[in-house]
C-alpha cells in the first residue's frame, strides 16, 4: 500500500526524492479521511518554503486541510491536472494525486520523516 | 454518546461516524458525492433517529399546536403533516418542525435533534392555561427517510399502505415490513419520498428490508453529510445555520407557513407589523464565480464593506459550484447582485442566484 521508497510525514503527507527534487502528495491513509477531494489550492511555483510550512489547502465536500511542507526548497513544479480533477487526489494519491515537486534545500531534514514501514507502524498507532 | 438502535446495521455497511449533538451518527458510508447522486438519481435510505419527537396530547391540545406555531394546525388530520416552526414573540426560530396530528387530540412535533431540550423547556413553559399533556419521545422513536425518485417503488412491496395514494405531507400508519409504523411523504432532500417513524424495539427488520429490496434500483445508506448537501441544494432550512433566534420567519422567506388569519400565536404581532413595515434583510442564495469553496461563517462584502457571513455553504455535487444561503440587506438582493466572499484572506467574486439551486423535474 504504501512504497517503500517515499518518506512521509506525521501529517500524512509523502515524499518522492528524485535526484535534487523531492516529489509531494498527501497518503491514502490522508485522502480516506478527508473524503472527497473537491477543490485543491496549489502551492505557486517559484514560492520558497519552510520545512512545515503550509504550502496549499485541500478541501473535501465536508473539510478543510492544509497542505504541509513536508521539505524545505522552492516550488518548481505544480500538478495543474489537480485544478480540473481534483477527484485524483482521491482516486491515485501517491501517484496522479501529487500536489507539487520541491527542490531539496537540504537532504540531511529527510531524516525527519518516516519510512513506509514506521509510517504503517504509524498508522496502527492511530487506530488503536 | 447516545447511539440509534441502526448502530450495529451501520457499523456492518462500513459507516464513518461523527458526533452530532450527543448522537453517534453516520457521516458517509460510501463517499458524500456518491452517496448525494445515488439520491438524486436512485434512491437513498437515512437513520435521522436523533429527530426529536415531541407529544402533545388533551383536550387542548390543538389549541396549545396553534399558540405555538405559526402555520394553521387545523387543517391537520390523521393523514396530513405541515411544516411549522416553534416562534418567538419577536416571529424569530425557537426551531423548524413538522407536526403531526396522530389521533384526535394528540399532535407530534418533530424537531431537531440540537434543539430536543430547549424546544422541550420551551413548549413546557408555554403549557401554563392550556389543558394538555407534554410528553419527550425522542428516545424511543427510530426515524428513517427513503428519498429519492424510486423510493415508492421501493416501499409498496414492503407495506400494504396504498402509496401512490398518498399526497405529499401526506401521512398513513400501517406496517413496514410486518412492522408498525407511521409513514409520511416528506423529505429534507429535495427529491419525492417517504419518512418512517416507529416504536418498536426491532426497527432493524424494516432498515434491513429498505436496503433490501433497493439493491436491484441503486438504493445505498446516506450519512448525514450527503443529507446536509442534499437540503442545500433544494434550500431547505438548516437550524444553527441559516435560521435561528435572530432571524425571522419572514427575513428566512418563509412567509408562506404564516398563517395571520388563524388566530393568536406566538410571535403574530411582530410578524404582522414587520410584514407592514417590509423586512431590511432576506435569505439569499449565491454562487461562487471565482474558485474555492464558500463554508459557514466566511465574511461576505459588498463593495469593499463586510454586509455578513456565509449561513450555509458547501460544494453542491449535483451542480458542482460552491453554493451557500446568506443574509444580505433587502437592497442588495436582486438576482445576479454581485458579492464577493473572503476565503482565507482573498476575495472571491460570487453573485446572488435564484433559490432553491436544485429542483426535481416532475414526471407527467
Amino acid at each position: 500500500m504504501y512504497p517503500d521508497n517515499f518518506y512521509y510525514t506525521k501529517d500524512h503527507e509523502w515524499v518522492k526524492i528524485d535526484g535534487d527534487k523531492a516529489r509531494v502528495g498527501i497518503t491514502e491513509f490522508a485522502q480516506k479521511q478527508l473524503g472527497d477531494v473537491v477543490y485543491v489550492e496549489l502551492p505557486q511555483s517559484g514560492a520558497q518554503l519552510e520545512f512545515h510550512q503550509s504550502m496549499g489547502v485541500i478541501e473535501s465536500v465536508k473539510a478543510v486541510s492544509d497542505i504541509f511542507s513536508p521539505i524545505s526548497g522552492e516550488v518548481i513544479e505544480i500538478n495543474e491536472e489537480l485544478n480540473d480533477s481534483p477527484e485524483l487526489v482521491n482516486e491515485d494519491p501517491h501517484d496522479k494525486g501529487w500536489i507539487a515537486e520541491i527542490k531539496v534545500k537540504d537532504k540531511t531534514e529527510l531524516e525527519k520523516l518516516m519510512s513506509a514501514s514506521e509510517y504503517e507502524k504509524f498508522l496502527e498507532g492511530l487506530e488503536e | 454518546m447516545k447511539k440509534t438502535r441502526l448502530y450495529i446495521p451501520h457499523e456492518k455497511a462500513g459507516a464513518k461516524f461523527v458526533e452530532f449533538f450527543g448522537w453517534e451518527m453516520p457521516i458517509e458510508y460510501s463517499g458524500i458525492i456518491q452517496e448525494h447522486m445515488a439520491v438524486r438519481q436512485h434512491a437513498g435510505l437515512f437513520d435521522v433517529s436523533h429527530m426529536g419527537e415531541i407529544v402533545i396530547s388533551g383536550n387542548q391540545a390543538l389549541d396549545f399546536v396553534q399558540f405555538l406555531t405559526p402555520n394553521n394546525a387545523a387543517r391537520l388530520d390523521k393523514n396530513k403533516a405541515q411544516y411549522s416552526a416553534l416562534t418567538t414573540p419577536q416571529g424569530t426560530f425557537v426551531d423548524d418542525l413538522l407536526v403531526y396530528c396522530l389521533d384526535e387530540n394528540v399532535y407530534l412535533l418533530v424537531v431537531n435533534a440540537a434543539n430536543t431540550e430547549k424546544d422541550f423547556q420551551w413548549v413546557l413553559s408555554h403549557k401554563q392555561g392550556f389543558d394538555v399533556e407534554l410528553q419527550n419521545q425522542s428516545d424511543n422513536y427510530t426515524q428513517m427517510a427513503l428519498q429519492g425518485p424510486e423510493a415508492p417503488k421501493i416501499l409498496q412491496p414492503l407495506t400494504e399502505i396504498e402509496l401512490k395514494d398518498m399526497t405529499s405531507f401526506g401521512v398513513e400508519k400501517g406496517t413496514v415490513s410486518g412492522v408498525e409504523a407511521i409513514v409520511s411523504r416528506t423529505g429534507y432532500t429535495g427529491e419525492d419520498g417517504f419518512e418512517i417513524y416507529t416504536l418498536s424495539p426491532n426497527p432493524e427488520r424494516i432498515w434491513e428490508a429498505i436496503l433490501e429490496e433497493g439493491r436491484a434500483y441503486g438504493l445505498l445508506p446516506i450519512g448525514l453529510g450527503a443529507r446536509d448537501t442534499l437540503r442545500l441544494e433544494a434550500t431547505l432550512m438548516l437550524y444553527g445555520n441559516d435560521i435561528d433566534e435572530s432571524t425571522t420567519v419572514l427575513e428566512a422567506g418563509l412567509q408562506w407557513l404564516i398563517k395571520f388569519k388563524k388566530g393568536d400565536f406566538l410571535g403574530r404581532e411582530a410578524l404582522l407589523k414587520q410584514k407592514e413595515d417590509g423586512i431590511q434583510k432576506k435569505i439569499v442564495g449565491f454562487e461562487l464565480i471565482g474558485r474555492g469553496i464558500a463554508r459557514p461563517h466566511y465574511p461576505i462584502f459588498l463593495d469593499d464593506k463586510k454586509v455578513a457571513e456565509v449561513r450555509s455553504g458547501s460544494f453542491s455535487p449535483f451542480l458542482q459550484k460552491s453554493i451557500g444561503l446568506t443574509y444580505l440587506p433587502i437592497e442588495f438582493t436582486e438576482i445576479g447582485t454581485e458579492i464577493s466572499i473572503e476565503i482565507r484572506g482573498k476575495q472571491v467574486e460570487a453573485q446572488v442566484v435564484p433559490t432553491p439551486f436544485y429542483k426535481k423535474v416532475v414526471e407527467q
